[in-house]
């Protein structure tokens, strides 16, 4: 037992350390070559230089939103995939993406960002996410029991509609609309207010503290709903709270960064591969590790067809397909003991 | 302790128990028995309060089950489960996991007393040795040890197992159903088991209620309920009933149908 807190401690020290790692190595990238060392100096200094306008306003900002996106995208993973015991549940299988996506895209072409201000954005892809949450979830619902087979075939059929619905929006919008949502759903950090960067930082941490207080109920799930409930769970409450959670944070993350897909899914399994199913763990280590994959990510965006930038999408999908490629044929990736 | 009053409950518009009505003392082993599909584990599904009564209630101590909170339901009444969804965990974590109802808010550390009766209760069921291998790992007999471990660790009044000796040979059959008697006997751990055998169920039960399409057929001591007009008829095949010469408990015989034949 003291043995596997003193692992534990260990691998939250390595996966904090990685992440400021990455954070402070992806300062140092971009067209504008700023070594390390050069960084230290100019924050010692504290004069307003290009250089620390550089720093502060363009990549600290990125590196600030990957930790937030990547922290509650993995985290949203962990914790629908332990609700439902299914190895293939993530944000976007359930359709809470999608329906966050139908959200903006409705907000940028009625113009109401313009008219409302930006934080109507997030807060439209947010109502986006809840309503289809909730739709996914009455129609998966039977006698006050929630189904999660419908629920899944339920969550990837809306997804597969508010796929279609944006194209339609997309082919019925005015050209400059058009580019806003193109660029949005390519799935970008590069976000210019501060407001919602804060915002998004400040969801994905009360996800965290959150999504805490289920550590044991999230344990108690892996056996399964009747097994969960002899250990003395109120599944029904539990899983509705679980849901509201995760859906505030995928939705949130995906009406600020638009559609970034792969690290809800791999990030949760690679980290029950290395740090073992106890959502005591899991929770923390997905978040932090979920957090250096999209900085890594980004940071290669950023820097591998300079001066210009891929989105950050692209990268988490053929980076995140691969790992977990790899990852399938290393070893069986399980889920609680059930096979992938 | 346990008391079930003219309990009808069912899937769907289906009615699969109707009409259950009996008491379980303190510190009795009481047994279910029946055919296939008579309703013995829908009956463990009602006590456990996975399956709502449309009729009657469910009482505990004289309180209705639906109205305890859940984890104070657990701290009272620990489920040996059939079938075993499959974990990757070791078995320590697992038995472990039996502390869940003890928990307080905000605690996210089993605390050294938790711990102490996790051995203790490895120790009793003779799987402290198994507590660092898998659990999907170890065979069918040692995992059966595990989950009464895991039971026993909630610090229950009342455990309720649904069928421990199914797929197991006849050394772990009489382990397990020994090991159950002790706890009974020992601890004063009162006790209801779904059997599938009615030998094991002769052989260990005090009391023994007999299920027949979802309706209580018989209740009483072994010597009472296996009688073999009362199987023949419940169960719809050609029995031979004798006396165990060392327990005097009935025991059962089955007769082929060619032997059944030749008569």
């Amino acid at each position: 037992m003291r043995k596997k807190i003193a692992g534990w401690i260990l691998w939250i020290f390595v996966l904090s350390g990685a992440l400021i790692g990455i954070s402070l190595y992806s300062l140092t990238l971009g067209p504008a070559q700023i070594p390390f060392k050069k960084i230290i100096s100019l924050i010692l200094e504290g004069r307003y230089t290009t250089e620390l306008s550089i720093l502060l306003d363009i990549r600290l900002p990125r590196i600030l939103l990957g930790l937030a996106i990547g922290g509650a995208l993995s985290l949203a993973g962990v914790i629908l995939q332990g609700m439902f015991r299914n190895p293939l549940v993530e944000p976007y299988t359930l359709g809470i993406s999608g329906g966050a996506a139908i959200g903006v895209c409705l907000n940028i072409v009625l113009g109401l960002n313009t008219s409302l201000g930006i934080l109507s954005l997030p807060l439209s892809g947010f109502l986006g996410a809840i309503l289809v949450i909730m739709l996914v979830y009455s129609l998966s619902i039977r006698k006050g029991i929630l189904k999660v087979q419908g629920l899944l075939l339920t969550g990837v059929m809306i997804s597969f509609i508010s796929s279609s619905l944006i194209m339609l929006i997309m082919s019925i919008s005015r050209q400059e609309d058009l580019h806003g949502i193109v660029f949005w759903i390519m799935g970008s950090l590069e976000e210019p207010s501060w407001l919602l960067i804060k915002s998004a930082l400040g969801v994905s941490f009360f996800g965290l503290a959150a999504s805490y207080l289920f550590c044991f109920d999230l344990n108690a799930l892996a056996l399964g709903e009747e097994e969960a409930l002899h250990l003395g769970i109120n599944v029904e409450r539990t899983k509705r709270l679980l849901f509201i959670i995760a859906s505030l944070l995928t939705g949130f993350s995906v009406s600020v960064a638009g559609i970034i897909g792969f690290v809800g899914l791999v990030v949760p399994h690679l980290m029950r591969m290395f740090v073992g199913g106890d959502h005591r763990i899991l929770l923390i280590s997905s978040f932090l590790c979920g957090a250096s994959f999209l900085i890594f990510s980004d940071a290669l965006a950023r820097i591998i067809i300079a001066p210009m930038e891929l989105p950050v999408g692209v990268i988490t999908g053929i980076l995140g397909g691969s790992l977990f490629i790899y990852a399938l044929t290393k070893r069986q990736v399980t889920l609680g003991g059930k096979g992938a | 302790m346990l008391e079930l009053k003219h309990l009808t409950c069912g899937y769907d518009s289906k009615f699969t128990l109707q009409d259950i009505d009996f008491k379980v003392g303190d510190k009795e082993l009481v047994g279910i028995i029946g055919p296939n599909g008579s309703g013995k584990t829908t009956l463990l599904r009602a006590i456990t309060r996975i399956l709502k009564p449309r009729k009657g209630a469910v009482l505990f101590d004289e309180k209705n089950i639906w109205q305890m909170r859940f984890k104070e339901l657990a701290r009272q009444i620990a489920v040996v489960p059939q079938s075993f969804g499959g974990v990757d965990m070791s078995v320590e974590d697992f038995v472990l996991l039996g502390r869940t109802p003890h928990l307080k808010e905000f605690q996210f550390l089993e605390s050294k007393r938790d711990l102490g009766i996790a051995e203790r209760c490895m120790g009793l069921t003779d799987t402290f040795k198994l507590k660092g291998q898998l659990i999907s790992e170890i065979s069918g007999g040692e995992r059966q040890l595990a989950l009464i471990a895991r039971a026993l660790v909630q610090e229950p009044r009342l455990l309720l197992l649904d069928e421990p000796t199914a797929h197991l040979d006849i050394t772990h059959q009489v382990d397990i159903l020994d090991l159950i008697k002790r706890l009974n006997r020992e601890l004063g751990l009162t006790v209801i088991i779904v059997l599938h055998d009615l030998n094991l169920a002769s052989e260990y039960c005090q009391r023994l209620i007999l299920l027949n399409q979802g309706r209580i057929y018989k209740i009483g001591s072994p010597d009472e309920v296996l009688n073999y007009k009362i199987i023949e008829e419940v169960y719809k095949t050609v029995v031979v009933v004798e006396k165990n010469p060392i327990s005097s408990r009935p025991y059962i015989l089955l007769v082929s149908e060619e032997e059944r034949q030749k008569r």
